[in-house]
């Protein structure tokens, strides 16, 4: 059932975008590009998507959220805060000493199921936690995001034989194709392509959606499983570096944390978007 | 155990293992055993064969073992997770690192047909590693059973811990060395026979030897204690203070690398403790294993009991 409206979802990224941007800004690091492309798959994922709250956070039928691609936390941090999870002004510790808010998810924060961050082991916790569910017959789904960069991680294909192998249809690997990676594009770094058709061989379900547009994600992402008994492979094409003109698609913010004046412009530019009575 | 105690032959502590888990597994149907094409040698086929709902098949990746492990054990699953220690310790390290110990998931590593179990097979098939790489890691306990009863309640426990544990089996059949009624606890040493003179502070399948070495000892006129250090993490450091005070030599005996094992630990904590006293590590040294069967291989380090007495009376200034 849809909850908010495209604009709505439009609205809340917009202010997830400046949150992220400004506690990067204050914790002088963060994973900006990374947090920006993944910034409405998260929205769609927890908004309109996943029966996880504050409330049911123990509940076994709770649907599961893995965050393989660990480095885009700040994103992911400020969604759990807006679901109620924490109070957002507990980012302001992010990166400090004896803060709970490090640079990658930590089960010390409330509303995250495992440490991720070293990449390549979201997918085979995602399996086994969408065999726990299949063994249990129980309805909840699991959802994993990974980078791209991170397919060259042999681990990922494993895990993609395996659920292929246990007919794991509760279960979404959504990838976040922004094409990008610290070194440069994918397809010089080390190609991943053909994407669709490797996953494809290994026996899963592959669809491709606008990971920007909240219409085609929220149907994406709320039909599967589409194909019983075939895991389900999200191809999201995004931008790394979203909303903000001057780091779309620029490999060097992958890491990079804005100087002041770049700061202030990106948050200018985003204010633009902002509608007060949303 | 009394030193005249003649030792009687048991099973591999991988039977047990095996039985254990049969028996934990008709009881609670929570309990997995995870495998990685591994259940012929982790003895499983039986557990297969009466809970076939409960094995999971992962097939050779041991990786994706340990993360699909972790996974299961988020949503309450006692997971056993089972392949061979060379490469359940290492092959899958970071999995063990974040997957299972900083995630603090509740699962339980069986690092099958351990040390040199596989002998001739050669190093890629040793796991003398295992434990100085897991002692690294914060919040994995790491047990490593002497004989069969150790084997039995070590399985138990891990099943009842709520917190990550490395187990450590060989192939090898074990000489009982308890007679049944002793309690185990995670971290907690048994002395399998007291003395004075020399302590033999040795774990898994070494323990055995060590108390060959202490009968010999013991018929030359030599107070011998050995100490079964079944839990290498976290460490019984009372029982090894105080077999340093106690005793005037501590021979230390492991079926690993003498870097970063039981000796090491051992060493560290008399050291810092202020004490002093003659000390050997016995174990695997750093060099190319040599080739042969697990026997020989003991045979060639002196983890025999004459080789052992002799490392002893060596100690002692008395050979």
């Amino acid at each position: 059932m849809q909850k908010y409206s495209d604009y709505e979802l439009e609205q809340k990224s917009v202010r997830y975008r400046i949150a992220l941007l400004k506690y990067i800004k204050r914790a002088n690091a963060g994973h900006t590009g990374g947090d920006l492309s993944c910034t409405d798959i998260l929205n769609v994922l927890y908004n309109e998507v996943l029966n996880v709250s504050p409330g049911n956070f123990s509940d076994p039928n709770r649907d599961r959220y893995i965050q393989s691609k660990g480095h885009s936390v700040e994103a992911l941090y400020v969604v759990l805060a807006d679901k109620g999870f924490f109070p957002e002004r507990d980012l302001e510790t992010m990166c400090r000493y004896k803060s709970p808010y490090v640079g990658h998810p930590t089960r010390k924060v409330r509303g995250i199921e495992f440490n991720t961050g070293a990449l390549g082991h979201g997918l085979s916790i995602s399996t086994g936690i969408a065999l726990a569910g299949k063994k249990d017959q129980l309805p909840y789904r699991v959802f994993t995001l990974l980078g791209d960069g991170e397919l060259a991680e042999g681990s990922n294909w494993e895990a993609a034989m395996l659920a292929a192998h246990y007919k794991l249809d509760n279960l979404v690997a959504i990838l976040d194709h922004n094409t990008l990676q610290i070194t440069g594009r994918n397809s010089e770094v080390c190609n991943p392509y053909p994407i669709e058709e490797k996953w494809k061989a290994f026996g899963w379900n592959v669809v491709h959606t606008d990971g920007h547009n909240f219409a085609e994600l929220r149907k994406v992402l709320n039909e599967t499983p589409t194909v019983p008994g075939k895991p389900n492979f999200v191809i999201a094409h995004t931008v790394k570096g979203k909303g903000v003109s001057f780091m779309e698609d620029i490999k060097k913010w992958h890491h990079r944390v804005p100087a002041d004046e770049e700061f202030e412009q990106a948050i200018n530019e985003l204010k633009v978007q902002l509608n007060e009575n949303y | 155990m009394k030193i005249t105690d003649k030792l009687i032959k048991g099973k591999a502590n991988l039977e047990i293992y095996s039985e254990t888990l049969i028996e934990l597994g008709l009881s609670d149907k929570d309990v997995l055993a995870v495998t990685s094409d591994s259940r012929g040698s982790g003895k499983l086929v039986p557990f297969a064969e009466k809970l076939p709902e409960q094995i999971v098949e992962i097939g050779i990746a041991e990786q994706n073992l340990v993360g699909v492990a972790a996974g299961l054990a988020s949503t309450g699953k006692k997971v056993f997770a089972t392949s061979p220690g060379c490469f359940l310790a290492t092959r899958s390290l970071e999995q063990i690192k974040n997957d299972v110990a900083y995630s603090n998931y509740p699962v339980t590593l069986v690092g099958i047909s351990s040390g040199v179990s596989y002998g001739a097979l050669g190093s890629t098939h040793h796991s003398i590693h295992d434990v100085a790489v897991l002692r690294a890691i914060h919040n994995l306990t790491i047990v490593v059973p002497a004989d069969n009863f150790e084997a039995r309640e070590a399985v138990k426990a891990a099943a009842a811990f709520d917190k990550p544990v490395y187990l450590k089996f060989g192939k090898k059949n074990m000489p009982h060395l308890h007679s049944g009624d002793e309690v185990f606890e995670i971290g907690k040493a048994f002395t399998i026979v007291d003395g004075s003179d020399v302590a033999f502070i040795a774990c898994g399948e070494t323990v055995a030897p060590a108390f060959e070495a202490a009968q010999k000892l013991h018929e030359n006129g030599i107070s011998v204690r050995v100490v079964s250090m079944h839990t290498l993490k976290p460490l019984d450091t009372d029982a090894i203070l105080k077999a340093a005070r106690e005793c005037k030599a501590i021979v230390t005996v492991e079926e690993h690398s003498i870097s970063g094992g039981l000796g090491e630990a051992c060493a560290s904590t008399i050291l810092e403790a202020g004490l002093f006293l003659p000390f050997k590590r016995v174990g695997i040294p750093d060099e190319e294993t040599v080739a042969g069967s697990q026997v020989e291989i003991f045979e060639h380090y002196g983890i025999t009991g004459e080789g052992l007495c002799n490392t002893a009376l060596k100690l002692l200034n008395l050979s």
